[in-house]
C-alpha cells in the first residue's frame, strides 16, 4: 500500500493566543480526493499553507508524498505539488497564456500551457489581460497554473467558487481525469456538491481539529429517516409527542423537517395523522438517507 | 523527477519580470520618458547653473542616470513588489519551485534589463545632443551595476518591512529626499550643513559620484564611491533576505 500524499499529525497552529488548528490529524490517500471540508475559522487554509509551505506549524507535523514538509529541499518537493489558491495569486496585468507558460517554465515537465487552457475552456489565444477576465474565467486561470506543472499532488483551495454549471462540470471531469492518472487531490470547499461528486475520502474539520473522517457512505451511513417540508417553525410539541420510540423532529433548514430515529412506517402514520389533526399541509414527504450536507451540519453547526 | 535548475528558474523570473515591466505603461516613463525629458530639460536649458560649462551634457548624463537608477531599482521595484505580495501573486509563487533567491536573483536581473534600456536610450539621446563619450566612460558600466543592485536589495527589504500602501508612500518619499539632498540634482558639496558629509555616505550621492568620475573626470570610479555602494549593497541584501516574505 503507498504511503498517503499528505500524512498530518497532531498539527498546533497558533496566531498570538488563539489555535487555528489545534491538534488536528488526518491521512489523505494517493491517487484519491480527500475533501476538508467545515465552517469558516475551522482551520483548513492553514492547514493547506503548511502542507504547502507558506507557513510553518507551531508543532506538530505533516509529511508531503512521504517527505517530512520543512526538511526536504524546498524546490525539489514543490515540484510535485500544485497549488490553486482561494484569494489572489494572479498577475493580473499578465495574459492568460503568458503567465500560464511562465508557471510551466519553473517545472521540469509541464503540461503544454495552451491545450491546458483550453481545456478549461479558455482561449489560449486570448489577448485580454486576466484583471479584466470574469470571475470563473480568473477561476480557471488559477486552476491552470495549478496544472500546468503535472503535479502529483494538487491543494484546490475553492476550486468551483464563481464558476457557472457548466464550468463546475467541465472542472469535475478534469479532476475525475487526473484522478485516473494517479494525481492525489486535497480539496478544501463549501459547496457539498463538488465533494459528493468528487471525493473519495472525506475530513470534517472544527475548531482545529478532525471532527469525523472517512468515505461519503460512511459519514451519511445506512440508517434512513423521514424529512418532510412544511410551514415556517411550526409548534412540533404535538407531534414529538405521538413518535414512537421517542423519536424527535427538527427543523433545518427553516421549513425543512427531518424526524429522527426509525423510518418505518409507525412513523409515516404518526406524522400523517399529525398533520390531520393540525390542519398541517406538508410537500415533499420522504424516506431516505441522510444528505452529506445533513450530517455535517449536524457535526459543526452552520458551513 | 530532476527539477528545473535553479539557475533555469532565476532566468525565467527575470523574464517574466522584464515581460511585466516593459508593458507597464507608468514603468516606460519612469525608464524612458522622464529621463529623456529631464536630459533634454538639463542639457538645453539652464536650469541647474552648476551644471553649464562644457561639462554640461556628460554631467547631466551623471544626474540623469542616477534618478533613473534610483527610481527603477528602489521606488518601482519596492511598490511593485509591495502590491504583488497584497495581491497573493508573490504567495502563489511561495508554492511553486521557485526559490526566495531565485526570485530575488530575478528581480534583480529585470531592473538591470530596464537599467540598461534606460541607459542605452538616454546614451543615443546624448550623442544626438553633442556628447562625444571616451573609452573611460565604460568605467560607468560597473558603477551602474553595483548601484543597481545595491537599490534593489534596499527596494526590496523595504517591500519585505512594511505594507504596500506604506512602501507606496515611503519609497516616494526617500526617492525625492535621495533626489534633492542625497548629492544627486545639488552636488553634495553645495548641501548645506551636516547634509555636505553624510550626502556623500549615502547611495545616491556615491552613485552619482561614481558616474561622475568616468562621465565628467574620464577616470575610474573612486574606491570610496565604490565602497560606499558595496556597503549599501551588502546591508540591504541582509535586511531583504531577513524580511522577505511570500505573504
Amino acid at each position: 500500500m503507498p504511503p498517503p500524499a499528505v500524512l498530518v499529525s497532531d498539527l498546533v497552529v497558533r496566531y498570538g493566543s488563539r489555535d487555528a488548528v489545534a491538534g488536528l490529524s488526518f491521512a489523505a490517500p494517493a491517487g484519491r480526493v480527500t475533501a476538508l471540508i467545515g465552517p469558516n475559522g475551522a482551520g483548513k487554509s492553514s492547514t493547506v499553507e503548511v502542507c504547502v509551505g507558506l507557513r510553518a506549524a507551531t508543532s506538530g507535523s505533516v509529511q508531503i508524498l512521504g517527505i517530512p514538509a520543512g526538511t526536504a529541499d524546498a524546490a525539489a518537493l514543490r515540484s510535485r505539488v500544485g497549488v490553486m489558491l482561494q484569494d489572489g495569486g494572479l498577475y493580473s496585468s499578465a495574459r492568460p497564456l503568458a503567465l500560464v507558460e511562465y508557471i510551466a517554465s519553473l517545472y521540469p515537465r509541464p503540461d503544454d500551457p495552451a491545450t491546458l487552457l483550453g481545456a478549461l475552456g479558455i482561449d489560449p489565444a486570448g489577448r485580454t489581460p486576466i484583471r479584466r477576465l470574469s470571475g470563473g474565467e480568473q477561476q480557471r486561470v488559477k486552476c491552470a497554473v495549478a496544472l500546468v506543472g503535472r503535479p502529483e499532488l494538487v491543494f484546490l483551495d475553492e476550486p468551483t467558487s464563481g464558476l457557472d454549471a457548466v464550468a463546475r462540470r467541465t472542472f469535475h471531469d478534469l479532476i475525475r481525469g487526473l484522478v485516473a492518472q494517479g494525481t492525489s487531490v486535497v480539496l478544501t470547499t463549501h459547496l457539498m456538491d463538488d465533494v459528493e461528486r468528487l471525493a473519495d475520502q472525506v475530513v470534517v474539520i472544527a475548531e482545529g481539529r478532525a471532527v469525523r473522517s472517512g468515505t461519503i457512505a460512511e459519514l451519511v451511513g445506512e440508517e434512513e429517516s423521514v424529512s418532510f417540508r412544511g410551514p415556517l417553525h411550526a409548534d412540533l410539541t404535538g407531534l414529538r409527542a405521538v413518535l414512537p420510540d421517542h423519536g424527535d423532529v427538527i427543523e433545518d433548514p427553516r421549513g425543512h423537517y427531518r424526524v429522527t430515529g426509525a423510518a418505518d412506517p409507525m412513523v409515516l402514520s404518526a406524522i400523517a395523522a399529525w398533520c390531520a389533526q393540525n390542519g398541517v399541509r406538508t410537500a415533499d414527504l420522504s424516506v431516505g438517507r441522510r444528505s452529506l450536507e445533513d450530517v455535517v451540519i449536524a457535526l459543526v453547526g452552520d458551513l | 523527477m530532476r527539477p528545473a535548475s535553479a539557475r533555469q528558474r532565476a532566468l525565467a523570473h527575470g523574464r517574466w519580470e522584464t515581460s511585466l515591466l516593459m508593458r507597464n505603461g507608468e514603468q516606460l516613463l519612469l525608464t524612458l520618458v522622464i529621463p529623456i525629458g529631464i536630459l533634454l530639460g538639463l542639457t538645453m536649458t539652464d536650469v541647474l547653473v552648476q551644471q553649464a560649462g562644457p561639462d554640461r551634457i556628460p554631467r547631466a548624463i551623471a544626474t540623469v542616470l542616477a534618478v533613473s537608477v534610483i527610481s527603477s531599482a528602489f521606488t518601482s521595484l519596492a511598490i511593485a513588489t509591495g502590491f504583488e505580495r497584497r495581491s497573493g501573486a508573490l504567495r502563489f509563487l511561495g508554492t511553486t519551485p521557485l526559490t526566495r533567491s531565485e526570485l530575488l536573483i530575478g528581480k534583480f536581473l529585470a531592473t538591470a534589463a530596464v537599467t540598461a534600456v534606460s541607459t542605452a536610450a538616454v546614451c543615443l539621446v546624448a550623442v544626438l545632443v553633442g556628447w562625444r563619450p571616451s573609452a573611460s566612460a565604460l568605467w560607468a558600466v560597473p558603477v551602474l551595476i553595483l548601484g543597481t543592485a545595491a537599490f534593489a536589495a534596499w527596494g526590496m527589504a523595504l517591500a519585505g518591512l512594511l505594507r504596500a500602501e506604506a512602501v507606496l508612500a515611503v519609497a516616494n518619499g526617500l526617492f525625492l529626499l535621495l533626489i534633492m539632498f542625497g548629492g544627486v540634482v545639488i552636488p553634495a558639496a553645495s548641501l548645506p550643513g551636516p547634509m555636505s558629509v553624510i550626502a556623500p555616505a549615502l547611495p545616491s550621492g556615491a552613485l552619482v559620484t561614481g558616474l561622475t568620475d568616468a562621465l565628467v573626470d574620464g577616470h575610474a570610479p573612486s574606491a570610496l564611491a565604490m565602497a560606499v555602494l558595496l556597503a549599501w549593497l551588502a546591508s540591504g541584501a541582509l535586511v531583504s533576505s531577513r524580511t522577505f516574505r511570500w505573504s
